[in-house]
């Protein structure tokens, strides 16, 4: 008796499926037009006009430069870049970093390696909800200050951080640090505008936003001293160098076009996937949900702690039924060990190896959200009657 | 230098009396079945008491080392250079030859060891001996001989065609795989059971194995992991056959019903059944667990003998009196060790007890397991027959 085999994808803050148009174009800079952007004949120059594109449209979708953009492979090396990036390039004029305790590993441990490098690093403290402490921010800016960097959505819980406030305080302390903001959870979901909101740099990666894996990009304003961290060939303008991923970036420029069409349709889907998952989740014994919920939390995250049972167990429960999330963050849950923002939020401990993600994306519906609750009304008492003796 | 043969060297078969040829036979067996692999066309011979492997075309060194590395009964391998009988003086070249190209600091004391097995050779293998040592004195003067304790002795083997040889690379010792029988392996995902495993198939056994899976309370990775530790004994033993049982029904049921204390012992009573009765199925003649006393509660003396009790068949426990750094030692020999580490959850930990009993009284687990008679039969009959078979090489 095989039960009917669903599949609920419910890890979008993982990683997406990609769009039908991401494919089609990807295979075709793939098959077709699958030359190296660097040779002078017309093999080559087809296949910038991939890149070109795809730098216009990431430009437009922020309202930016297009010489602003640089492709990365994705949202480490973005974040990599921004950090050592301007690290370096600026170490004259100070040596202090600020960053938050909330921050995905791709920035944390960066940091961490700046710090062997001699530079001194700020780590901001989190209220309950997750939001980065002002006052704290306030305190300890000071001249040595060369960049502050908080993320946009946080990963875990989906709280939003007070990006223009932060750029708000850098403006009324003169500071010349500058804000690099890592949004790859927020890029897609919000309407960004780096110019308007004093966001100097922006790490984004492609595959959180339904294009390809292996690509990303980081936004740096013409005004911000920079240096690269890879060195080579010299393409895209010396900044990062290594022939460009040519099917990877146009698959990133696809995605961009298409997450941003309709666009508030979009976030109205998701929230209200969001909504009424929290409302189900709310509706049971024994469910925390973490952080804010509505329209003040970001729209794909549902970050929920369930007494008394264990996220590997349930997980795995659920992954039965079909149905895939995350414990904890996926990138975190490499190294079981627990979530540093479960923890900075102050969840009790109990809760702490009790808590899942549900991440939606745009191919989710209002049913996989009914069958998962469904699933996890059935599965809770079961799970709960069983536990270490 | 190229060599063209190797000369594989074994031990404890030479003295297995009549049954020598099975040994020897069983060994040749194991080589052909590593060498074909690779490139090099080998061809593996057993003549006059010595096993040799031939290639026939271009071959890589180290990889073809590291395969005759991997057969249990191999105690050396020795790289040859053949060359065909163009008489007296050539033989005398070729070594000097061989010399130079096999060390590159002639800085040291040797010996020439001749056989002339082929009796027609004109000259007899204490002439051997001393002409091959005087040309090559004369040739590479920092050279001296020493008789008694040699840094290197040269072997030339006069057969139809002469073998010229001086090196020995260890091999991993122990009997050929397939000469003692069939044995059934119960594998988690630690340290210690792929090293058991890997200890009794060096004795010649051919292994099988059993692992226990509960999920949702341990994942497909954790699965994984046992299918690739599974492949890393492989390399030594040949393809394993890996039972994978669903054991979370029976685990579920021996809660609800039994002791929470008695929890682990008694499910570790329903493994060895479990296991034993997939042996029997397959021939097995044995079980094999990577037990060592007093490691964790589950393995004092006392109740290891709870655990055997339930068993007919010999349970070999190699384990037993290590110590836990010797068995990762071992792990780290065989390259387990990585992946045993990966931190995901077995099956034998999901439910254990805060003090699960130590000293477990046979009598009263027995009839703690009297609860179970309603349904365990069925469950125990279900997860055997719904078992997962993977082949792992």
């Amino acid at each position: 008796m095989e039960r009917e085999r669903k599949e609920v994808y419910f890890d979008n803050s993982a990683t997406t499926r990609v769009f039908d148009s991401v494919r089609d174009v990807m295979i075709k800079a793939m098959t077709d037009d699958y030359g190296n952007t660097s040779s002078r004949h017309i093999k080559g120059v087809e296949a910038e006009q991939y890149i070109r594109d795809a730098r216009e449209e990431i430009a437009k979708s922020l309202k930016v430069k297009e010489k602003e953009i640089i492709f990365t492979s994705g949202g480490t090396e973005s974040n990599n870049m921004a950090l050592i990036g301007t690290a370096l390039a600026n170490r004259r004029s100070g040596n202090h970093l600020i960053t938050t305790c909330i921050e995905h590993a791709s920035i944390y441990n960066t940091m961490s390696f700046l710090e062997e490098q001699g530079f001194r690093v700020t780590y901001l403290p989190v209220d309950h909800n997750g939001h980065v402490s002002l006052d704290a921010l306030r305190e300890a800016l000071c001249d040595e200050t060369i960049l502050v960097s908080v993320m946009y959505v946080n990963n875990e819980m989906g709280a939003v951080e007070p990006i223009e406030e932060i750029a708000g305080i850098l403006k009324e302390k003169k500071s010349r640090a500058y804000l690099h903001v890592d949004a790859i959870q927020a890029y897609g979901k919000y309407v960004i505008r780096p110019k308007k909101m004093g966001i100097d740099l922006l790490s984004v990666s492609g595959h959180k936003i339904h294009g390809p894996k292996g690509v990303g990009f980081l936004y740096v304003d013409e005004k911000v001293k920079i240096r690269p961290i890879l060195f080579g060939g010299g393409q895209q303008k010396n900044m990062r160098s290594g022939t460009e991923n040519v099917p990877g970036c146009a698959g990133l420029g696809a995605a961009v076009k298409e997450i941003y069409r309709d666009h508030e349709a979009k976030v109205n889907h998701l929230y209200a996937l969001k909504d009424r998952m929290v409302q189900g989740l709310l509706s049971m014994d024994g469910v925390t949900v973490h952080g804010l919920t509505g329209r003040d939390s970001a729209p794909q995250i549902v970050s929920a702690g369930f007494e008394g049972v264990r996220a590997e167990v349930l997980l795995h429960a659920l992954e039965d039924r079909g149905i895939y999330v995350s414990s904890g963050s996926a990138c975190s849950s490499n190294h079981p060990g627990v979530s540093g923002t479960l923890r900075g939020i102050g969840v009790k401990d109990s809760l702490l190896d009790s808590t899942l993600r549900f991440s939606f994306g745009v191919f989710n519906t209002e049913e996989e959200v009914d069958y998962c609750l469904e699933q996890l009304r059935e599965l809770l008492p079961m799970l709960r009657r069983y536990r270490r003796a | 230098m190229k060599y063209k043969s190797f000369l594989i060297k074994y031990a404890e078969i030479g003295v297995k009396g009549k049954n020598r040829y099975l040994f020897e036979d069983a060994l040749v067996k194991q080589i052909h079945h590593r060498l074909k692999r690779l490139e090099g066309g080998f061809s593996v011979t057993k003549e006059a008491g010595r096993i040799y492997a031939e290639a026939s075309e271009e071959f890589d060194f180290d990889e073809v080392i590291d395969a005759l590395q991997h057969v249990f009964g191999i105690v050396g391998i020795c790289p040859m250079v053949q060359i065909e009988d163009n008489g007296y003086e050539d033989l005398k070249e070729q070594v000097v030859k061989y010399i130079g190209d096999a060390y590159e600091d002639k800085n040291f004391t040797f010996k020439v060891v001749a056989r002339r097995a082929n009796k027609q050779y004109p000259v007899i293998s204490d002439q051997i001996n001393r002409d091959l040592g005087e040309v090559i004195l004369n040739a590479y003067p920092e050279t001296r001989v020493d008789v008694h304790n040699p840094d290197v002795i040269l072997r030339v083997e006069v057969r139809h065609k002469i073998n010229i040889f001086s090196q020995t690379i260890p091999g991993p010792g122990g009997m050929p795989i397939g000469t003692a029988g069939r044995a059934m392996l119960l594998l988690s995902g630690g340290i210690d059971s792929p090293v058991a495993g890997w200890m009794v198939a060096k004795r010649g056994v051919t292994i099988e194995a059993t692992y226990f899976h509960a999920p949702p309370y341990t994942s497909e990775r954790a699965k994984q992991k046992v299918v690739d530790l599974a492949k890393k004994v492989a390399k030594y033993t040949g393809p394993i056959k890996l039972n994978v049982v669903n054991f979370t029904d029976i685990q579920l049921y021996i809660y609800d019903q039994c002791p929470h204390d008695e929890l682990t012992i008694i499910m570790r009573r329903y493994m060895m059944r479990i296991a034993e009765a997939i042996a029997k199925e397959s021939d097995c003649i044995a079980l094999i667990t990577g037990e060592s006393i007093g490691q964790v509660a589950s393995q004092t003396m006392q109740s290891l003998a709870v655990t055997n009790e339930v068993c007919e068949m010999p349970v070999m426990r190699p384990l037993i009196a290590f110590d836990k750094q010797d068995i990762v030692d071992i792990s780290y020999k065989i390259d387990t060790y990585e992946t045993s580490v990966l931190p995901y959850e077995d099956c034998c930990t999901i439910f254990v007890a805060k003090h699960p009993v130590t000293k477990p009284n046979l009598k009263r687990i027995k009839m703690s397991e009297t609860k179970l008679e309603e349904k365990i039969n069925e469950l125990v009959k279900t997860a055997i027959e719904t078992r997962e078979i993977i082949r792992c090489i």
